[in-house]
Order: structure tokens, then C-alpha cells, then sequence
């Protein structure tokens, strides 16, 4: 399978790879996947208190280069939004983005996943309810 | 020996072998110039091809050291594998339905054997050990007095692993059983006798060993004991009445001519085989983390499988698939998403089969090419581990297992 150029670029030079210090209040980490399927998406938002923006967004992914290049794609989306702006960053947007085929839109789902897990993890610390999210399947 | 760096390299021998030239050549007056039917009594040109296919017979026997009558030519290893498998479980279902396997076979025998079972035949798949082996001691337990054939592999695909067929063949005697293997990674690569290893049905194909593709055959002994098979297609009678169809003359004549070149150059050609990938295995061990999959001294001369930990395999090919071609154990594109069976069976968690790149070296790789491999493979696992999360976590003693993923 021949991979678009877009998702060999993110895969050659990832945008964003990293770790934020995740004891951090204004720090959301996601950590969605597993290791058994073959892939695991670790994405984090630092938030500005004062204006509210993702002033940074990394990632660490173990995965193919689709897996890779959504998750790196999905944190130079997320900065400069604010949390609702990231909130509505649908898998389908990674899909069209990277040209993914058929086979490999579980990799955009799982950005998706990840992204909404690290907003989560960053509102519960910040005492707001945990958004539920539609369940996805994959 | 300084020779210039060929890309892309191939290592994915274990999928597909480049045909040797001397093959071509050897085919290339049988498309055109000869063009008979073997099948014809009556004038030269049918003569001349079934000539021809009485050389070629003669020099796929030689290799394996069987009489010339007991080869079968087939399209390939999947036909054998049918061929075999059904053709006995159909001519001796007087004596039994029972059949012995194992779960690393290769589809073509594992998915027959489904087939059998489907049709009221029973089917035992034996478990392997971690490093690939079957236990022979589980192997003669499993035979029944309804059991009539063993279907062990000679050589994993995968890992490269050598069963002990003479062991297996000894069993398989002992207890009235025929015993067929699936020998599609080991004639040629290896001495493979079917007289001093006891086999009574073996298949292989061609473009395994440098010939070319559509070709294969299925050796059934004919003395001590006299092995049949129905036939699987049915037709003009061609190959002693196991299997119709015009023979494939050009086809033939190049398995017979690979045949005879492996006869000649297996020696050698393993040795140098064995000790590239060694270098090659030896080069990339030095990756913290990194484990060989299967027994390393039962194994084929050319196969290497290693997991590289924290790092997922079709990611890590890609980071080279450009300049060198192999095959993954991770299965990220299929429908299914699971990895290798074959790494599952030796008891690997889909982790550590997810990490696996399987290394199929071959005729015409060069030290140079395996120089390249182990620099870039090197290069790539560490890039691709500075991006793993779980590569991290292993660094900042966090236990992975101890995490509940959500599986999806």
C-alpha cells in the first residue's frame, strides 16, 4: 500500500514530538490504544489560563506511519484553538487531511480519541464534569 | 568482494525468490520454439516436450533423492498442500478420518484442514513450544487408531524454524501413519532426502528457489510404503492419474533446472547465506530490547524474525521500505488487525509480534546490502523509539502490563 505524501512527510518529520510535564494543572495528557493492537497514542495540551488557547500540544506514538502522522498532524491542529475549537476536530477532517484508505481510518479515530482524552483529563483537573463522548467503534 | 550498493534490496526471499537467470534461460526455448504438448504420442513436438519433462523429473528427483516416479508436478505448494492432505484423507478413509497437524502450518494446510473437518474429518493442530518446535512426545499422544496422516512443515516461513522431520517420521512409521510435509522454505535451502527422512508426501514449489512462479511438485513415495492420492482435479489422467491438465512444459523445465542448480550450490550457498544473516542478526542485537523468534539452531540459513520492543513493525518498515523490501509480522493493514499467528503460537504477546520484521535473505544478496540493512534498521528503531510512548514508559520503569488499555 503506497502512503499519500502528506502522511510520509509527518512520518519523516514529525511536528511536535514530546512530553509535557503531565503534574501540571493546565496540562491534559491522553493516553489512548493499546500495545496488543498494534498501536498507542500519547497526546498532551498545555493550556493558557489567561486566554484560554492550547498554547502546545505534543505526542508520542507507537504505531504505523498513519498512526504516527494523524497524531502529529492532530497537535499542529490543536494549537492556537481553544478547548471547544479542539473539541469539534472530527477523525474524518485527519482522514481527508491525509488521504488515509479504508484500512487505516482506526488511526484517525484513535487521534480523535486521544484528543478528547487529553481535554478531558485537563477539565477534570481543572474541576469541570468529564465530557462523555459518543462511543466509537473501531 | 567490493561491490556497488544495489537499491531497493530485497530481503523478503521467504515470500518470493527473483528467478535466476540461468533458469530463463534454460525455459526460454519451450515458449516458442518448443512448443508441445507433453501429452502428445504421436509426432516430434510432443516428443520434444515431454523429453524435456522426463529431464526435468529426473533433476527435481535428484535433489530430493527420490525416484523420478514419485514426483507429482503441480502449480505449486498450495496444490501439493491440497493435493496431499485431501487426496490421502479421500484414498484412505477406509482406514481413518483423524489428521495430525500443527498451528504454525502455513494457511494452504491449516485452512485444508479446516476444509476436512468441515466434511466430518477430525483434525488435531498441535501446539507449538516457545521456540517453534513441536513436542514429539504430544505428537505421538495425539495419534489415534483413526489417524492416518502427520502434516508437519519442514521449515517455518516465518521464523525459519527446522522441525525434526526424521524424529516426526520415525513416530509417524511406528505407528502405521503417513507422514506429509510441507517443505516449501527447506528443498533447496537445505538437504531435504526423503528416503533417510522417512517423508512419504512432501510439496514445494518453485519460485521458493529461483525458479519461477506456477510450478511446484508433490513427491509421493511409491515403494515402502506405496503412497496414493485421489486426485483433487480431474481430467486426462496426466501424472499417473493425480493430477489432470495439460503439463506446464516451460514451467517444468525451469524447476528442474532450479532444482539442479540448489543441488549444485546449497552447500556454499548456505554457508554464505547463514553467515550474513548472522552478521546481519548479530548487528541489530546490539538494539537494547530486541529479541530473535524461534529456535536459532534449528533455523534456515537465510531466515532471520526479530521483535524489535516498544516499536510497531509497519511503522518501522516504512521508515526504510524505499531502499529495502521485507515483511512485518504486524498486520496493521489487515481487516482483522491481529499479528502473525505464527509469532502467537510460540507464545509472543501481540506486543512483541507487532515489533517483528522477518529478514529472508537470498541468492543474490550481498554483504554490502546487509552492511545498508543493519544501518538503517538500526537508525529507524531508535528514531521510532524516541517517538513511542511505551518506549518512555519502559525507560521511566512504568509496567505496561500493569496498565488497563482499552482495547479496541
Amino acid at each position: 500500500m503506497a502512503y499519500s505524501d502528506k502522511v510520509i512527510d509527518h512520518y519523516t518529520n514529525p511536528k511536535n514530538v514530546g512530553t509535557l510535564d503531565k503534574a501540571k494543572t493546565n496540562v491534559g495528557t491522553g493516553l489512548v490504544g493499546a500495545p496488543e493492537c498494534g498501536d498507542v497514542m500519547r497526546l498532551q495540551i498545555e493550556v493558557d489560563e489567561e486566554s484560554g488557547l492550547i498554547s502546545d500540544a505534543k505526542f508520542k506514538t507507537f504505531g504505523c506511519g498513519s498512526a504516527i502522522a494523524s497524531s502529529s498532524l492532530a497537535t499542529e491542529w490543536l494549537k492556537g484553538k481553544t478547548v471547544d475549537q479542539a473539541l469539534a476536530i472530527d477523525n474524518m477532517d485527519i482522514v481527508e487531511e491525509l488521504n488515509l484508505p479504508p484500512v487505516k481510518i482506526h488511526c484517525s479515530v484513535l487521534a480523535e480519541d486521544a484528543i478528547k482524552a487529553a481535554i478531558n483529563d485537563y477539565r477534570v483537573k481543572n474541576g469541570l464534569p468529564e465530557l462523555v463522548a459518543e462511543k466509537s467503534v473501531h | 568482494m567490493n561491490m556497488e550498493l544495489k537499491l531497493p534490496i530485497y530481503l523478503d526471499n521467504n515470500a518470493t525468490t527473483p528467478m535466476d537467470p540461468r533458469v530463463l534461460e534454460a525455459m526460454f526455448p519451450y515458449f516458442v520454439e518448443k512448443f508441445g504438448n507433453a501429452a502428445s504420442r504421436n509426432h516430434s513436438f510432443g516428443w520434444v516436450a515431454e523429453e524435456a519433462v522426463d529431464y526435468a523429473r529426473e533433476q527435481v528427483a535428484k535433489l530430493i533423492n527420490a525416484d523420478p516416479k514419485e514426483i507429482i508436478f503441480t502449480s505449486g505448494a498450495t496444490e501439493g498442500d491440497n493435493l496431499a492432505i485431501k487426496g490421502v484423507y479421500e484414498m484412505y478413509a477406509s482406514k481413518g478420518n483423524h489428521i495430525i497437524t500443527c498451528t504454525t502450518e502455513h494457511k494452504a494446510v491449516l485452512d485444508t484442514c479446516k476444509h476436512i473437518e468441515k466434511t466430518g474429518g477430525q483434525v488435531t493442530y498441535l501446539e507449538v513450544q516457545p521456540d517453534g518446535l513441536i513436542d514429539l512426545a504430544q505428537l505421538e499422544a495425539a495419534i489415534t487408531d483413526q489417524t492416518i496422516l502427520i502434516s508437519i512443515m519442514y521449515g517455518n516461513n516465518e521464523t525459519g524454524v527446522i522441525q525434526d522431520v526424521k524424529a516426526i517420521s520415525k513416530i509417524a512409521r511406528k505407528h502405521g501413519v503417513l507422514f506429509f510435509t510441507d517443505a516449501t522454505q527447506a528443498v533447496g535451502k537445505i538437504p531435504v532426502d526423503v528416503q533417510a527422512d522417512g517423508i512419504d508426501l512432501m510439496t514445494f514449489s518453485g519460485h521458493k528457489m529461483y525458479g519461477p512462479k506456477g510450478v511446484g511438485a508433490l513427491y509421493v513415495r511409491r515403494k515402502n510404503p506405496r503412497v496414493k492420492v485421489t486426485a483433487q482435479m480431474d481430467g486426462g489422467g496426466h501424472e499417473r492419474g493425480m493430477r489432470s491438465g495439460t503439463l506446464n512444459v516451460p514451467g517444468i523445465v525451469g524447476l528442474g533446472k532450479a532444482c539442479e542448480l540448489c543441488m549444485n550450490e546449497m552447500e556454499s550457498e548456505a554457508k554464505r547465506l547463514s553467515a550474513m544473516r548472522d552478521r546481519l542478526q548479530e548487528g541489530l542485537m546490539v538494539l537494547e530490547e530486541t529479541y530473535v523468534n524461534g529456535n536459532t539452531e534449528h533455523r534456515l540459513p537465510h531466515t532471520a524474525n526479530i521483535s524489535f520492543k516498544y516499536v510497531e513493525g509497519e511503522g518501522l518498515m516504512m521508515g526504510f521500505n524505499k531502499d529495502i523490501a521485507l515483511s512485518s509480522g504486524s498486520a496493521c493493514t489487515s481487516a482483522s488487525l491481529e499479528p502473525s499467528y505464527v509469532l502467537k503460537a510460540l507464545g509472543l504477546g501481540d506486543d512483541l509480534a507487532h515489533s517483528s520484521l522477518r529478514f529472508g535473505l537470498g541468492r543474490f544478496t550481498t554483504d554490502e546490502q546487509i552492511d545498508y540493512t543493519i544501518d538503517a534498521v538500526k537508525n529507524t528503531v531508535t528514531k521510532l523509539r524516541e517517538m513511542s510512548p511505551l518506549w518512555e514508559m519502559f525507560k521511566e520503569g512504568v509496567d505496561i502490563n500493569a496498565i488497563e488499555w482499552a482495547h479496541h
